[in-house]
């Protein structure tokens, strides 16, 4: 009898460790909140009343400031964006994950990226590293834009001067 | 009346040393006490808990004459097994130079007559990251990155092994217990031997009375950091000594808009540069020289 105890036992904790693995949580990041155009969120505010089109086409009416540069050949927008509530993000599963889980989705192709980024070597950083503060995580958003993540090239600051010019010579 | 033979060479003798002796009081009595204080100043690392007050409160009013500000001059010591170590992803630098810039902010650098900065960044041909007598560092186009070049910017290495420590004649300069390699600017002589010792070009020399806009002094300073300094002292990279004691990136760290710079405690296994050393392949500059640089490169995919 009480093995019988034992081993049920035993085999509900191994189920409840199993468990974990199955429905893909991940360990959660404190991210700052995701850089949402002013106005826009939350999208159901529209996308409730409006029928689904799944059909790929180029967006004329509305979003029309949005180019996907994006694997733009393979994908378009219903998949990312989850098609019945667009408030939420589409993982490849068919999973509905929220926007400040962002990376979640990103890191489905950008494997070693998610990595480094969770490992904290990603990406900006500022603040604290150690110590009294605390150490944010930027989403990918924050820097990348999801739609044309390209970074484009920028003015350098000047260069140094050099020890003969008038503004540095005495 | 002679008792031995007082020969011409000893009476020359004595009368030298009376002139030089009688010379010193005068000269000594024309400074001021103030002058005399500097002069007879301790070593830093000599002085007691309260001539360093009694330095800093000196330092803040000087400040508060010259530039007509208040100064929060911080004396915080090293923290307990820290040891600062960097890391570099060489494939995200752009070459911006917004580091540069963010730096000479935060450390109270001469803008003009003499322009100082501590990070220079170097334009290399892709393929040529050996040749570092190659590089470029006056590069200004209009838009970087530019197409076939990378970017790799340099400041001082704060080395284990310190090359400049050891030919400095006075030990104005020493290794911190965090792996810092500071300057004490009212010790400094000017002789600038630690500047043809470096290997990296990472310290510079204030040729001049250094010329900072009052309005964008940066106030917080540590006395071995970013304090505003004088003509005649060598500064360098001090990895923001003021904000890394207590747990803040450096200034160049959060300027860098492509996150290329890591900082982190290399005594500490969790952290994000120890993580980079175990993981990437790491590379240092002038390895053959034995520096033991804390400045780990890397190139990502």
């Amino acid at each position: 009898m009480k093995k019988t105890i034992l081993a049920i036992t035993f085999a509900f904790l191994l189920g409840i460790y199993f468990v974990s693995f199955v429905s893909g949580v991940s360990q959660e990041f404190p991210v700052s909140p995701p850089p949402m155009t002013e106005g826009m969120f939350p999208c159901s505010s529209c996308h409730a009343s409006m029928e689904v089109n799944r059909k790929k086409r180029e967006l004329k009416d509305e979003h029309p400031d949005i180019k996907l540069h994006h694997a733009e050949t393979m994908r378009w927008c219903l998949d990312c964006h989850d098609a019945r509530n667009r408030d939420k993000l589409r993982l490849y599963n068919g999973e509905v994950i929220n926007f400040t889980e962002g990376y979640r989705l990103c890191g489905e192709c950008h494997g070693n990226v998610y990595k480094a980024w969770r490992a904290g070597i990603h990406g900006k950083r500022t603040g604290y590293f150690a110590g009294p503060g605390k150490r944010t995580y930027f989403l990918c958003a924050h820097c990348h834009d999801p739609h044309e993540p390209k970074f484009k090239p920028i003015k350098p600051e000047p260069p140094p001067l050099r020890p003969t010019e008038p503004e540095n010579a005495r | 009346m002679r008792d031995k033979n007082y020969t011409r060479r000893e009476f020359i003798r004595n009368l030298s040393l009376t002139a030089i002796a009688g010379m010193s009081i005068p000269l000594l009595s024309a400074c001021s006490k103030e002058e005399v204080e500097d002069f007879l100043q301790k070593h830093f690392l000599e002085m007691t808990e309260e001539e360093k007050k009694r330095l800093i409160a000196k330092l803040e009013e000087r400040y508060q004459q010259k530039y007509g500000k208040k100064f929060q001059i911080s004396m915080k010591e090293a923290q307990q097994d820290t040891l600062w170590g960097y890391g570099l992803e060489l494939s995200r630098c752009i070459g911006c130079r917004r580091c540069v810039y963010a730096c000479v902010k935060e450390n109270n650098q001469s803008r003009y007559k003499r322009q100082l900065h501590w990070i220079r960044v170097l334009q290399l041909k892709r393929g040529n990251l050996i040749n570092l007598e190659n590089s470029e560092h006056y590069y200004n186009p209009d838009t970087v990155p530019e197409k076939g070049y990378i970017y790799l910017p340099v400041q001082c290495q704060q080395c284990q092994n310190p090359p400049c420590v050891k030919v400095c004649p006075v030990h104005a300069t020493w290794q911190e217990p965090d792996g810092i390699v500071v300057v004490d600017y009212n010790w400094c002589v000017g002789c600038r031997y630690c500047i043809a010792a470096c290997p990296y070009k990472g310290r510079v020399f204030n040729w001049g009375e250094p010329n900072i806009p009052p309005e964008e002094l940066n106030t917080s300073v540590h006395y071995l950091g970013n304090r505003p300094r004088m003509k005649c002292a060598v500064e360098k990279c001090t990895f923001c000594i003021q904000r890394v004691r207590s747990g803040r990136y450096p200034a160049c760290v959060e300027a860098c808009p492509t996150g290329t710079r890591k900082f982190g405690n290399l005594l500490d296994p969790k952290s994000e540069i120890r993580y980079i050393i175990e993981n990437k392949r790491v590379f240092r500059l002038k390895e053959d020289l034995n520096t033991d640089s804390k400045f780990y490169y890397f190139f990502e995919g």
